[in-house]
């Protein structure tokens, strides 16, 4: 069976442009990492601070190869009967309601106890069959019939006995449910889980997963990310605000300000109007690319001299 | 295909301290199949994810990877590898030694000079640096360099592979002409190639050797009597502690839930139910919450169980986060609050400072016990875990063994460490046989991995 999306992974260039076209400019480990994941049918663990875009990652891919992105947020205490399947206890219900008087009619022709039993053994596997199975992501993902992408968000939040139960549809990309059996996937989704380093994950999840580490970006990769995501940030803006973000990061602070920081705070200023990085502009907005009190009060009284820098060295920036 | 080469990267991975199972270079193995070799930046891209799987191991992965293939920027060409295009020819070096007075009369010499001497003084003559280190490469793996683990096999592995190479041959091509230009070139030319060599050998040991010494020492450390390591492991031993705490904390830092099969939660099983006629298709079990331990912690400083004390001490500090509550207690004869100290300073001089409070005496435990039945015994209530570090030896003092039967009723628990071997228990001055029925853990803990393995135990049944 040809799937139409296996084509668009035929190399790691295709994947950079085709990322690209979805608003994702990646860098070339990134690149690498989802081409890799869907040849070597590998789950991608994407570790690295927040908001840098992980799960914008999982988005672009489900974007670019118009596949439908199946998000499993993780939380503590998530289990199976949330993330894999339940079992749709009041339809059954409703349904042995429903079929009470045409059960009697049935069992009511047979002769003895033991006939009526064997009668009633045939008819109870009905009730737990596939039309009272509630799939939830995991289950969605595998029976996909065009594959999907599988986003397990914030994985390090789940419990560790989530973890284990992942492994079994992380390598091989099939679970086991005990009323029905093994469900296979017919066309391996692509995998992508996120992680902000809560806790250590185990090392059988490790094992089995390409491990993508991605970090803050460098001024030019972020200048091409602000480019493609906030495309009516004129250019001397873009430059200016890039260049400032990169001097924030150098100090010391409680919460540097990531890639989402720097697109909401490029949004904010091309809402505004402003053709250019200003003291006063900064300041007000300043709230938007740091998120503690102490922060922007570390920085508010350097304002001048970073933004000073910013321009300086935004020129050569092209 | 080409799995010499990246069999050789893994082993020199693992030796920069990289995990690396067979499974994972089976990975890496179809990884580059599917990248291919030709492009540097994209294999070590590819093999990073694979291989490295914390921001630390992808930070050594770099160095080691960068050292490795560095390698193969001069000893490719013509090698037994060098078809596979591994290194990327515009990473290539002019040959290093090229200005050195060789070039001039090359070519002239060549012609006389293959048939004695053999290979080598040809190359040598023609100053072909990519033979020479592709055959420096072939005859380091033909004589097992992968396998170079003290830095004392250096000059038995540049032997190996001087000979390997033919250096009899050119001894006897240089003897045959010591005085013509000839042999004064070849003479050169072997200095030369003789600290190529050694040179090749000492990276190859830099890349595969190191891992393994410090693996190895870490697992000799572990399992040393704790007071009998020495000075000047105990940095290592410090790293070693804090690793397995930090382990031990993700593992049980918040509070948890253990569902008690079999005793059913009526009230929650019916609200959840309520939909369904309370008829209980869910059924809920009652859950027993399982808090972090509250410790209060006496530590016996005197003379052979100090050197325990501390690495107790630095371990419980380490693990601060998965306790709801530590007090350290030190003891000789008096018994001494610490908790300030180790809380207020580094651990390296808070150690120092808790002897010289408390330290270097001869143990009295009932004075100890006495001290703390009358100053610190509020401290003890129903979800404090007592832990008693120390031999028993009391140097046949009262013991006040009535003294820990009290605490252990105020406490949830007492779990005492003894260095000593358990035969040893109760002999000569050793009260331990009256202080054990008070207690619900009695164990021998003198190395490390003990140590590890009791605090790990209290940690799951949330002390």
């Amino acid at each position: 069976m040809s799937i139409a999306w296996h084509g668009l992974l035929d190399s790691i260039e295709a994947t950079e442009t085709g990322l690209q076209s979805a608003g994702y400019i990646a860098s070339r480990p990134i690149s690498t990492a989802v081409y890799l994941a869907h040849h070597l049918r590998k789950p991608i663990l994407v570790e690295g601070p927040a908001g840098v875009g992980k799960t914008e990652l999982a988005k672009a891919v489900s974007g670019w190869l118009g596949l439908s992105l199946i998000r499993m947020q993780c939380y503590e205490g998530l289990d199976e009967s949330k993330a894999l399947y339940e079992w749709k206890y009041g339809k059954q219900l409703l349904y042995t309601q429903i079929l009470k008087d045409r059960l009697g009619s049935v069992l009511g022709e047979e002769p003895g106890l033991d006939a009526a039993m064997r009668r009633l053994h045939g008819v109870s596997d009905l009730f737990f069959s596939e039309e009272f199975l509630e799939p939830r992501p995991l289950l969605r993902a595998l029976r996909e019939p065009g594959g999907a992408v599988l986003l397990i968000d914030e994985v390090d939040k789940a419990d560790q006995e989530f973890e284990a139960f992942l492994l079994e549809l992380l390598s091989d990309y099939q679970v086991s449910i005990p009323e029905i059996g093994t469900v296979q996937a017919e066309v391996a989704p692509l995998v992508l889980l996120t992680s902000n380093s809560m806790r250590d994950l185990g090392d059988a999840l490790k094992r089995r997963c390409l491990h993508l580490h991605i970090g803050l970006p460098d001024a030019r990769l972020e200048a091409r990310i602000i480019a493609s995501r906030v495309p009516a940030a004129a250019e001397d803006l873009r430059r200016q605000l890039v260049a400032f973000v990169q001097q924030l990061r150098t100090l010391d602070l409680k919460k540097l300000p990531s890639v989402s920081e720097t697109i909401d705070w490029a949004r904010v200023l091309v809402l505004l109007h402003a053709p250019q990085l200003d003291h006063g502009m900064v300041r007000d907005t300043l709230n938007v690319l740091l998120k503690f009190e102490s922060d922007i009060e570390a920085v508010e009284p350097q304002i001048a001299e970073l933004l000073l820098r910013a321009k300086r060295e935004a020129v050569p920036v092209r | 295909m080409t799995e010499g080469p990246l069999l050789d990267f893994f082993r020199a991975a693992r030796g920069a301290g990289l995990r690396i199972s067979p499974a994972e270079s089976i990975d890496a193995t179809r990884a580059v199949q599917v990248v291919g070799f030709a492009d540097r930046a994209r294999l070590k891209d590819t093999l990073s994810l694979v291989l490295a799987k914390t921001a630390e191991e992808k930070q050594s992965f770099g160095e080691v990877f960068e050292l490795f293939f560095r390698r193969g920027d001069y000893g490719e060409e013509g090698g037994p590898d060098g078809g596979a295009g591994e290194a990327p020819p515009a990473d290539r070096p002019d040959p290093p030694q090229s200005g050195e007075g060789q070039g001039g009369g090359g070519e002239g010499g060549e012609g006389g000079g293959a048939g004695s001497g053999g290979d080598l003084a040809r190359m040598l003559l023609a100053n072909d640096q990519a033979a020479l280190a592709a055959a420096v490469e072939r005859a380091g793996q033909e004589a097992g360099l992968g396998n170079i683990a003290l830095f004392t096999q250096v000059n038995l592995f540049t032997r190996r592979i001087l000979d390997r190479m033919g250096l009899q041959a050119l001894d006897r091509a240089i003897a045959a002409a010591p005085e013509s230009e000839r042999g004064q070139r070849l003479r050169r030319g072997r200095e030369r190639l003789r600290e190529q060599v050694r040179g090749f050998v000492e990276q190859a040991l830099q890349l595969y050797a190191r891992g393994e010494t410090e693996a190895f020492r870490e697992r000799r450390l572990r399992e040393t009597r704790l007071a009998a390591i020495e000075r000047r492991d105990h940095e290592r031993m410090r790293q070693l502690v804090r690793a397995m705490a930090r382990r031990l904390a993700t593992q049980y830092g918040r509070n948890r839930k253990r569902d008690r099969r079999g005793v059913l939660d009526v009230r929650r099983t019916l609200r959840r139910n309520m939909g369904w006629e309370g008829i209980p298709f869910h059924v809920i079990w009652k859950q027993e919450r399982i808090e972090k331990p509250k410790l209060v912690v006496l530590c016996d400083v005197s003379g052979s169980v100090a050197a325990v004390a501390q690495f107790l001490l630095l371990f419980l500090y380490s693990l601060n986060e998965a306790l709801s509550g530590l007090h350290a207690f030190a003891f000789c004869g008096n018994l001494v609050e610490v908790s300030d100290i180790l809380e207020g300073k580094p651990i390296e001089a808070a150690i120092p400072a808790v002897m010289e409070r408390a330290g270097y005496g001869s143990s009295n435990y009932g004075m100890a016990l006495a001290d703390f039945e009358r100053e610190h015994l509020r401290l003890l209530d129903s979800h404090t875990t007592v832990i008693i570090l120390g031999d028993g030896r009391g140097n046949r003092t009262e013991p006040r063994a009535d003294i820990l039967a009290t605490m252990a009723e105020r406490a949830k628990q007492v779990v005492w460490l003894n260095p000593e071997y358990r035969t040893l228990w109760g002999t000569g001055d050793s009260d331990m046989p009256r202080y054990a029925p008070h207690c619900r853990v009695v164990a021998m803990c003198s190395t490390l991995q003990q140590l590890e393995r009791v605090i790990g135990d209290l940690l799951r049944d949330g002390g």
